[in-house]
């Protein structure tokens, strides 16, 4: 196999000579190139899934230990002294640490896992495959955006272990906390840390986004049109888009914010007294960070969802053997949501003292989204409707999505309300909406995808059972933690408190708080069911035997079962059709790579 | 890189690029508009600040020396000069393309070198500037500078300052770091045996871009 042919594109003479410069030694495979460095497109997928899981239990696991503090706010716990130190004095979390955890584990769950885990593993391991290229236009870029991500997870994990403790002002890192070492333990070095982290995973979500833009756009193989991509690629570059445009807002947002905490400027700060004292600061403004914040904050909303929406469209086209409902309407709506995306920032700041006709614009913008999101509901409804469905875990996952789509969603129209949300803000309802629309819909995204490709990355199936097991327990757990906060909520219970027990109108939730957390404990010990099948599926799960088992119509079930570095031994397939002919023509469905009958019928 | 193509080509059709670009110009464009995203948020936060403020000191006051001729006041000279200078490197880095393009070696090498020579004369008088500058006592976190009505000032006209235009002239010494790499394999004939000189073209956006961005600052602090 020639590099010409590793990487296609005749057509485009450049693209492979510029490749040769950066694939000296290529073909002699040792662990360090094979399993750390790797500039496969497929093992980069792999580094992200597993980095992002380590994430995922980290994160996970903070949530355990603050919902025990919430739920059981008289308890003691020696054994959180036993392995918190002094962070859980006479077993019960001190207030730092109790903030530490809520603001990194908003932090980690955010970028970590539902945006480097989840657009990180799909966008590298299936645009090459489902367009037909050999690999990312850049495997070397690739390859760095994989170990900005480690170099930022490294950081983040070094907070943690820092005499002041992490940064415990929220994960949207507000100044004035943000922005003053002394307003708390963990606005000192923690926030430092918590800077140059997120740098460093800006840095690899640009490379990784230009890469998966180039790809997407230069190296689709022969008669794959953009109108003939699975839906997932569609998804995967409106998210790379909504990425290289927004995060350079935070970026400019925190590089400012490092000059407040050590150069002595007040870009955010005016007017602040600290234990008393006047600070010399004058002329700043601490809206301006939301504003900047919010600019990246809500697009990185879409940025967790869009590759979701993506991996869900084409499972259950795949899973109802039916193309997808309203395929064009499905890249519209998207496209709508990566412009909206950027034109409703202002709608996490109604209550900061926005002019409130300033607000009304943007209450009007946000309530527009509910127009493509609908679109697509009722697109993945009838394309269910009336399929012959297989209710493979993958699918069982992609219908708990729109479930939990559907349900987050709605409350979303609510909050889009400013006179709403003047109730609503700050309370457990916002909590309730954005976990259960993003947080556990993204990642019921995610996990539809892995039980999905896992076939496709290891060339073993995972677990059923506890494939369905993992599905249920998840699902009604979901439910069941974050419905009970809407009541919360809208009692005006408000979040950020580490102990509700001396207010007579909070404390009514005492069991109810209880509950809550005995079932997260819970949900959260199934989601270690799902890691013991991922990793021993790996090496002892049922082998695949053949090349397309779910009998998929699109390009990643042409390669081998286990492909190499190339993807494809021979030839690129060359495409003809789009990816969503299933059951046309008596047909239970027809691959991309066959060429058009001469009496086929028009879809 | 231009190439010959028939009529009539299905340019989306996928086989090939549809901007029959390869991917690393591609990327360069996409970088250039995330970049431009981080210099506009920038722009835009030092644009809400001053909005919000009453007054702003004047620039025609802070900027009116000039190196080596005493305490003239000659407003504004020492900036036009810069963006001179800045505005010839990338006539320059034009011309070095251009030579590119006709795979002219020896054009290739004296245009990069112009260019290189430009871009660090720029670096050179923004230091004078800040040098100066840090000697009137301006820094940030202190702006001796009052407002143009005569009001006490805020340190934000310094803090944004020197922020922004140093953020630029990061991009310029990066800029000048590239060209000097680019001006090293052209002299040792890397693109001549790879056939083309599209990295001198890359490194050219990026220029060019740097450049623009100088005329939104230049445009920004010291007319407005």
């Amino acid at each position: 196999m020639s590099q010409d042919s590793i990487h296609g594109h005749p057509e485009v003479v450049t693209t492979h000579e510029v490749h040769h410069d950066e694939h000296h030694g290529h073909h002699k495979e040792t662990f360090i190139t094979k399993y750390v460095f790797s500039q496969d497109h497929k093992m980069i997928a792999k580094q992200f899934l597993i980095t992002g899981m380590v994430w995922a239990v980290l994160g996970g696991l903070m949530s355990v230990l603050f919902r025990l503090q919430l739920g059981y706010p008289n308890e003691t716990f020696p054994w959180l002294e036993d392995i918190l130190g002094r962070w859980a004095k006479g077993g019960r979390i001190s207030v730092e640490n109790y903030y530490s955890l809520v603001t990194m584990h908003g932090t980690v769950l955010v970028f970590f896992v539902l945006t480097g885990g989840l657009s990180g593993t799909f966008a590298n391991f299936l645009i090459p495959l489902q367009i037909g290229a050999r690999d990312m236009a850049s495997p070397f870029l690739n390859m760095l955006s994989y170990w900005f991500f480690f170099g930022g997870s490294i950081v983040i994990l070094a907070s943690f272990f820092v005499q002041t403790g992490p940064f415990s002002g929220g994960w949207t890192f507000y100044p004035p906390l943000s922005a003053l070492g002394d307003a708390s333990p963990g606005s000192k070095i923690g926030a430092d840390l918590w800077i140059i982290g997120m740098a460093l995973f800006v840095v690899s979500s640009l490379l990784g986004g230009l890469n998966y833009i180039s790809t997407i756009l230069n190296m689709r193989t022969k008669g794959m049109s953009m109108s003939r991509v699975p839906l997932t690629v569609w998804a995967l570059l409106f998210t790379a888009v909504l990425g290289v445009l927004s995060f350079p807002v935070l970026l400019s947002g925190l590089i400012l914010l490092l000059f407040d905490r050590h150069a002595g400027t007040s870009f955010y700060l005016s007017d602040i007294f600290i234990a008393g004292k006047a600070l010399p600061n004058e002329g700043g403004s601490a809206i301006l960070f939301q504003h900047l914040f919010w600019f990246l904050g809500h697009p990185e909303v879409y940025i967790i969802i869009l590759p979701a929406m993506g991996l869900v469209s084409e499972i259950m086209a795949v899973n109802c053997r039916k193309p997808i409902f309203g395929y064009m309407a499905m890249v519209g709506s998207m496209f709508a949501i990566a412009i909206l995306a950027f034109l409703v920032w202002a709608h996490h700041m109604f209550v900061t003292g926005l002019n409130p006709f300033l607000g009304s614009v943007f209450v009007l913008l946000t309530l527009l989204i509910a127009v493509p999101s609908a679109i697509k509901v009722f697109n993945w409804l009838t394309t269910m409707w009336r399929g012959n469905i297989r209710f493979t875990p993958a699918m069982m996952f992609a219908v708990g999505f729109v479930s939990l789509f559907i349900s987050g969603g709605l409350t979303g129209i609510f909050l889009g309300n400013s006179t709403l949300d003047i109730q609503l803000h700050d309370t457990y309802f916002v909590i309730a909406h954005f976990h259960i629309v993003m947080g556990v819909s993204a990642f019921f995204g995610m996990f539809a995808g892995v039980y999905h490709w896992f076939p496709k990355m290891y060339g073993r199936y995972m677990n059923n059972t506890l494939a369905y097991i993992h599905f249920w327990v998840t699902l009604v757990g979901a439910y069941l933690i974050f419905w009970p906060m809407h009541y919360e909520g809208l009692a005006a219970m408000p979040r950020r408190y580490m102990d509700y027990s001396a207010w007579s109108s909070f404390n009514q939730f005492e069991g109810l708080n209880q509950f809550i957390s005995t079932v997260a404990i819970i949900v959260f010990a199934v989601q270690l069911l799902f890691l013991f099948n991922f990793f021993y599926s790996i090496f002892k799960g049922r082998r695949v035997t053949s090349q397309n088992p779910y009998g998929a119509t699109t390009l990643e079930w042409t390669t081998p079962i286990r492909p190499g570095h190339g993807n494809w031994p021979g030839e690129i397939p060359e495409v003809h059709r789009w990816a969503y002919d299933y059951g046309k023509d008596d047909r239970s469905f027809i691959p991309q790579t066959e060429p058009i009958g001469a009496h086929e019928s028009k879809h | 890189m231009a190439q010959v193509v028939p009529a009539n080509q299905k340019w989306w059709a996928g086989g090939r690029s549809p901007f029959n670009v390869e991917y690393g110009k591609l990327m360069m464009w996409y970088f250039l508009m995330s970049d431009a995203f981080t210099f506009g948020a920038f722009l835009i936060s030092y644009g809400t600040i001053r909005f919000s403020s009453n007054s702003w000191p004047d620039p025609n006051f802070v900027f009116r020396s000039f190196p080596g001729i005493g305490e003239m006041n000659i407003p504004l000279a020492f900036v036009s000069l810069m963006t001179f200078i800045l505005i010839m490197s990338s006539v320059t880095m034009v011309l070095a393309v251009a030579a590119g393009h006709s795979k002219d070696r020896k054009g290739v090498i004296k245009w990069m070198l112009w260019t290189i020579v430009g871009g660090i004369a720029f670096l050179g008088c923004q230091a004078w500037e800040w040098t100066h500058l840090y000697h009137q006592g301006a820094w940030w976190g202190s702006n001796p500078f009052p407002n143009i009505d005569g009001t006490p000032s805020t340190t934000n006209f310094t803090n944004f300052f020197f922020t922004i235009t140093g953020f630029h002239g990061f991009h310029v010494f990066s800029g000048v770091v590239i060209n000097i790499i680019m001006l090293i394999m052209t002299m040792r004939g890397v693109f001549d045996r790879r056939g083309h000189y599209l990295m001198i073209e890359k490194a050219g956006l990026y220029w060019h871009f740097v450049d623009l961005v100088w005329v939104f600052v230049f445009t920004c602090f010291y007319l407005l």
